[in-house]
């Protein structure tokens, strides 16, 4: 006989529910009958579309995480949030200078920051996220770049932070400018694009748009990762 | 070469880094090294004063726990700013038990509880009571010549009672270290006034007002200069001299510096380019050799 399936009692929007023990946080909620058409992308912990909060049974702390990556657990309470609505102004990159003035005006909630460290509490990719905003108002935009540059912007520091500061937004930013102005140029990445443009992989690309899904995925699970020659 | 933990502040990185550098370079000549802590984040730039308000202190121990954590017990500021917050902040927790343990049980993925055991000191009272004036005047190489200036204090080093580095009323300590470097230095009303602080972000005006009474009052004296130690001051007192000048076309301009950058003058240091950029109104016209 097959061994039972254990099975846990969890909460989503308040509703009780039985789910095999072992499962994702989507995989529960899909079990449950839910059908999700927000917060939910890449089922890989890439995207950062799945962000959300959730609570442990008998602990006092409101914990965040990555729905396809966090287990659920016996009287788990769980709400997908679909979407952070996050504050985006829209810039013209070229016009900026990589340094604190372009801050001061495109997100001058920055210097609003209290150091709660709530932000980095609830980051899945455990980034030094209150540490990058700081760096940020000190005007250092090459170490706000290098900390966040693991950020998937699930946005969950944001949903968190007391301050209503829009941490992955201003970083991404940080990003930019970093890229575009203060890095040394990559002589690989200049020759790649140009290989690209000039049409030097367009049959391979081509070959790759018609393959159908199943083939798709078994090349893409079967890639070599070369690191470096 | 001794070393003393430093905490620099967010200006001290970006408009003001004319103080920090002279003030480094200051101190190498004394044998000091001021080193900077590892991480560090905003001071928390006001003190709350709101008795149940522990979230804007939290800011401001974080920081203590960082001079902990470099094993050591006592923290150097420049920016009169934060040495107001830090220090009251510490204040705030020396004396109150619960408080810290509320604050410390916030920090709680920190690796450690602060003791409230950290001494936040700022480089002016240092410079007077360990250095001491009398030493500082031996080493002078470059006399400030009999430089007329006025000092400014503005409210942070002076307010309240707890932190005062001086005098509140008759402060000398920036007259005594400009005499020690071969300066003069006059008297006005103004030197302990508010520079009209953070109205210049969104009432400039104020600011201009204040600017004017202040610089005024200290040509008035005779004073060639002003000298401070807050970088909010010295923007106001200095960039603001544009919106003044624009406003009353016969206000004359007066240089203003950071008293590092005096110090660091006289003890022969080279005043060099990005200090003077950093500055609206030519700090380098008053000197005479
Ligand atoms: S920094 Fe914020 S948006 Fe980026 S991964 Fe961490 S929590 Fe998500
Ligand atoms: S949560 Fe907000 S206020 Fe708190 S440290 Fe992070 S950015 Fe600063
Ligand atoms: S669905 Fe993409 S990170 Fe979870």
């Amino acid at each position: 006989m097959a061994e039972k399936q254990k099975m846990v009692k969890i909460h989503i929007l308040g509703e009780p529910f039985y789910v095999p023990d072992g499962l994702t946080i989507i995989n529960a909620l899909e079990y449950a009958g839910f059908q999700l058409t927000h917060g939910i992308g890449c089922r890989e912990g890439f995207c950062g579309a799945c962000g959300t909060i959730f609570r442990k049974k008998g602990d006092y702390k409101l914990q965040a995480g990555l729905a396809c990556q966090t287990i659920v657990s016996e009287g788990m309470y769980l709400a997908q949030i679909p979407f952070v609505p996050a504050e985006k102004p829209i810039y013209d990159i070229t016009k900026l200078p990589p340094d604190i003035t372009s801050f001061k005006e495109l997100y001058p909630v920055i210097f609003r920051c209290v150091a709660c460290n709530t932000c980095t509490k609830s980051c899945p990719q455990d980034l030094e996220v209150m540490d990058y905003v700081q760096a940020l108002i000190k005007g250092d935009v090459e170490k706000t770049a290098d900390l966040s540059f693991d950020c998937i912007r699930c946005g969950l520091c944001a949903l968190r932070c007391p301050a209503e500061i829009v941490q992955y937004n201003a970083a991404i930013l940080a990003r930019r400018l970093c890229g575009r102005y203060l890095l040394k140029e990559s002589r690989d990445l200049t020759n790649r694009v140009k290989e690209i443009a000039e049409g030097d992989y367009d049959t391979e690309l081509d070959e790759l748009v018609k393959m159908d899904e199943d083939k798709l995925k078994k090349k893409y699970y079967e890639r070599e990762i070369k690191l470096f020659d | 070469m001794k070393k003393i933990a430093y905490y620099p502040g967010c200006t001290l990185k970006t408009t003001a880094a004319n103080f920090e550098e002279s003030a480094i370079e200051s101190m190498k000549k004394f044998d000091i090294e001021l080193e900077e802590l590892d991480r560090w984040n905003c001071c928390g730039t006001v003190f709350s004063l709101a008795t149940d308000d522990l979230m804007h202190h939290i800011a401001a121990i974080r920081n203590l726990i960082r001079v902990k954590e470099e094993k050591s017990n006592q923290v150097m500021t420049l920016c009169a700013m934060c040495y107001n917050t830090l220090k009251r902040s510490n204040q705030r927790v020396k004396s109150n038990q619960e408080d810290l343990d509320k604050i410390n049980d916030f920090m709680y993925k920190e690796d450690l509880n602060y003791n409230a055991d950290v001494d936040v000191l700022h480089l002016l009272p240092y410079l007077r009571d360990e250095i001491t004036f009398s030493k500082i005047a031996k080493r002078v190489k470059k006399s400030l010549n009999d430089i007329k200036f006025s000092a400014f204090y503005g409210c942070t080093l002076l307010r309240p009672k707890e932190i005062q580095i001086d005098d509140p009323f008759m402060p000398t300590i920036l007259e005594n270290l400009i005499t020690a470097l071969g300066g003069e230095t006059v008297e006005t009303p103004y030197a302990i006034e508010c520079c009209g602080a953070y109205q210049t972000v969104n009432q400039v005006d104020v600011v201009v007002e204040r600017t004017k009474v202040i610089i005024d009052g200290a040509r008035n004296q005779g004073a060639e200069a002003i000298v401070t130690s807050c970088p909010l001051c010295a923007f106001n007192l200095d960039h603001r001299q544009k919106e003044t000048k624009k406003k009353y076309s016969k206000f004359i301009e007066m240089p203003v510096f950071y008293f590092t950058e005096l110090l660091a003058y006289g003890l022969g240091i080279e005043f060099k380019k990005e200090w003077k950029d950093l500055h609206y109104v030519d700090p380098l016209s008053i000197f005479k050799n």
